[in-house]
């Protein structure tokens, strides 16, 4: 088969360049089949698709609505169309995009997109990811353009925030780690760009290095990305290779399952590594910092209130939710995760549990776990008092050691975005 | 499979059955084929409802068609549905156009799709038996303002425009009033000559 592929690369590049002699396709057009295909798995592990996917849109071809506090913004083509996408584009300039941020012509790129990660990549695996890019279809769809208020429609603002936020560099190697962990944290802190969202971020859109991985509200979406490093949220450092693996391969795991923003993320990106790839990422994840922080200073309830709503929880905990996750919070791992002993249910801010008892949800369908259990929605029969009780049952029963909340917690999160 | 599709039971019923909620439609043995399309839609964002959209975005083909499957084969007794609350004018109204249409309108009749006994028809029509007034009227409101959109041609969309108001009220009203027959699956696969192409529906 690499005969006539290569063949036809070659056919294609005369063409190209006696239509448009300017055009400098020469490297990409002749990359060969396991470079691209190296370059799917890469943009895979990148999940490009996410952003640069409308919903029902065709692939690459931009246009999905990214709401941030800023005002919208909305992804670019990245497909191989000469005039919309970036089929002109030069594997040097598409480096240079990735690695410093910055469109071929120069202009500073807004930093909804990951670029701050994405500099940690080497030149391989962006010319890899290029090619790939470049071997799918061609749309010819326009980029809409973006919705920002004033002052931040100023690209010029950028370079402030680079300032303070930004710093180029490829991934370098911890020599006293091992090549696994080296190889976790290539993927972590780069193509997976999980620190966009499991980092705090600040008044100015911006997540800094210092605080990485140490959790952030997700802005516009109402759901909490849990602290990495801290094991009383998500800090995984308690957690076996195997579950970290399962969980981030399957979308679920015997210690619980991913919901929300992350299930998208196991859903376009992370099923699709490999075994040595995920376990390395477990590898990484595990040895993240795991000293427990501070607790957020949640808004506290009076203990009178706080017994009644543990006395209306018990009620409405065992009519609607002991059949499912046992009177005893122990749940039945995988299917029905445990409510005792998860850090997920008692962390504060509490929006992920109480968004589950609103919303209700199914993890991710996976090629490890392809037909999920899915948990109800209670949005429409709970009241917001026995939202609030079930929820602060859960955080408190069986030695769980969260916070109590308050109804009108509950009501507000009612009126969460669901898309 | 029950315990799987759990996360439908507070609208829908444990066993498809409908609850009393007027804006939650029975699932049970409506035609698999239509419910497939249904979750379909909800996933790809063809038909608009947060709740749903948001249930099903991370889900595989094979297994929404596998919970499609599932609720199809299941016969549970309709629970009791509110009194529609319409005079009897509005009530024939809603019948005639349901038996007979208004050709001079270009609209045909819901039987001439949805079987003689509304029952629905193999492999994705659905029956318009057994649902809420409110329920039919909003779909019908839904398909002309584009919030509920099926593969094209999409001939619902094309029926609804040609509605009034006054038209959706009394065909929603009259199919709500009418009894679920005991044995109510829908009618085999190309029984009935359907006046239009429907693209959810192969001919």
């Amino acid at each position: 088969m690499r005969a006539p592929r290569i063949a036809l690369a070659a056919a294609a590049l005369t063409l190209s360049l006696w239509h448009a002699p300017a055009a400098a396709v020469a490297a990409p057009a002749q990359a060969d089949a396991a470079t691209i295909r190296q370059g799917e798995y890469l943009a895979r592990a990148g999940d490009c698709i996410a952003c640069h996917t409308a919903p029902g849109g065709k692939p690459f071809a931009g246009g999905r609505a990214m709401p941030t506090p800023f005002g919208t913004l909305y992804s670019s083509n990245i497909s191989p169309d000469p005039e919309y996408g970036i089929g002109r584009w030069t594997a040097d300039q598409f480096y240079g995009m990735m690695h410093t941020g910055r469109s071929p012509d120069g202009g500073l790129i807004y930093p909804a997109m990951p670029f701050p990660n994405y500099t940690k990549v080497t030149r391989q695996d962006c010319d890899a990811i290029f090619a790939y890019l470049l071997s799918e279809p061609a749309v010819h769809q326009p980029n809409r353009p973006n919705e920002l208020q004033f002052p931040y429609n100023n690209r010029q603002l950028i370079l402030g925030w680079r300032t303070l936020f930004f710093h180029e560099g490829t991934y370098q190697p911890d020599p006293a780690k091992s090549d696994e962990w080296n190889r976790g944290a290539y993927l972590v802190e780069g193509l997976g760009h999980c620190s966009m969202c499991h980092s705090p971020i600040n008044a100015l859109g911006g997540t800094s290095a210092s605080q990485a991985f140490q959790g952030g509200l997700i802005p516009m979406q109402d759901w909490y990305a849990p602290s990495l490093t801290s094991n009383a949220q998500a800090g995984l450092g308690e957690w076996s290779l195997e579950e970290i693996s399962d969980l981030l391969r399957k979308g679920v795991s015997a210690r619980g399952a991913v919901y929300g923003p992350m299930a998208e993320v196991v859903f376009n990106s992370l099923q699709y590594l490999t075994d040595a790839d995920t376990r390395a990422m477990a590898v990484y994840l595990k040895s993240l910092g795991q000293e427990a922080l501070p607790p957020h200073a949640g808004a506290p309830v009076p203990p009178r209130e706080s017994s009644l709503l543990m006395d209306l929880g018990k009620t409405v905990y065992g009519a609607q939710c002991a059949s499912c996750h046992g009177a005893d919070g122990r749940g039945r791992p995988p299917d029905y995760p445990p409510l005792a002993g998860n850090p997920s249910i008692t962390m504060d801010p509490a929006v992920n549990a109480i968004r589950m008892v609103l919303n209700g949800g199914y993890p991710p369908g996976t090629q490890g776990n392809p037909r999920p259990y899915g948990m109800p929605p209670f949005a429409q029969t709970l009241s917001d008092d026995e939202v609030a009780a079930v929820v602060t049952y859960i955080r408190r029963a069986w030695g769980n050691s969260g916070t109590a909340i308050t109804a009108q917690r509950a009501n507000t999160l009612r009126s969460a975005p669901l898309d | 499979m029950a315990e799987r599709v759990l996360a439908c039971a507070p609208c829908h019923g444990a066993h498809g059955e409908g609850t009393s909620n007027p804006y939650y439609p029975r699932l049970a043995n409506k035609p698999a084929g239509y419910l497939a399309n249904q979750l379909l839609a909800f996933r790809d964002g063809r038909r608009r409802y947060a709740p749903m959209n948001y249930l099903l975005e991370f889900q595989r083909d094979d297994y929404l068609r596998e919970m499609a499957a599932y609720f199809a084969a299941l016969q549970p007794p309709a629970p009791p549905r509110p009194p529609v609350g319409v005079s009897q004018e509005v009530l024939a109204q809603g019948q005639e156009l349901v038996t007979k249409g208004a050709p001079d309108r270009g609209i045909p009749p819901c039987v001439a799709c949805h079987g003689p006994r509304l029952t629905g028809m193999e492999p994705a029509i659905p029956a318009l038996i057994g649902l809420n007034s409110q329920y039919i009227s909003a779909q019908l409101g839904a398909w002309r303002y584009g919030t509920r959109t099926a593969i094209a041609p999409d001939c619902m969309q094309l029926i609804a425009a040609h509605l009034t108001e006054a038209d959706v009220t009394a065909i929603a009203a009259w199919l709500a009033s009418q009894p679920v027959p005991p044995d109510a699956r829908p009618v085999a696969a190309g029984t009935l000559r359907m006046p239009l192409h429907c693209g959810s529906e192969p001919q």
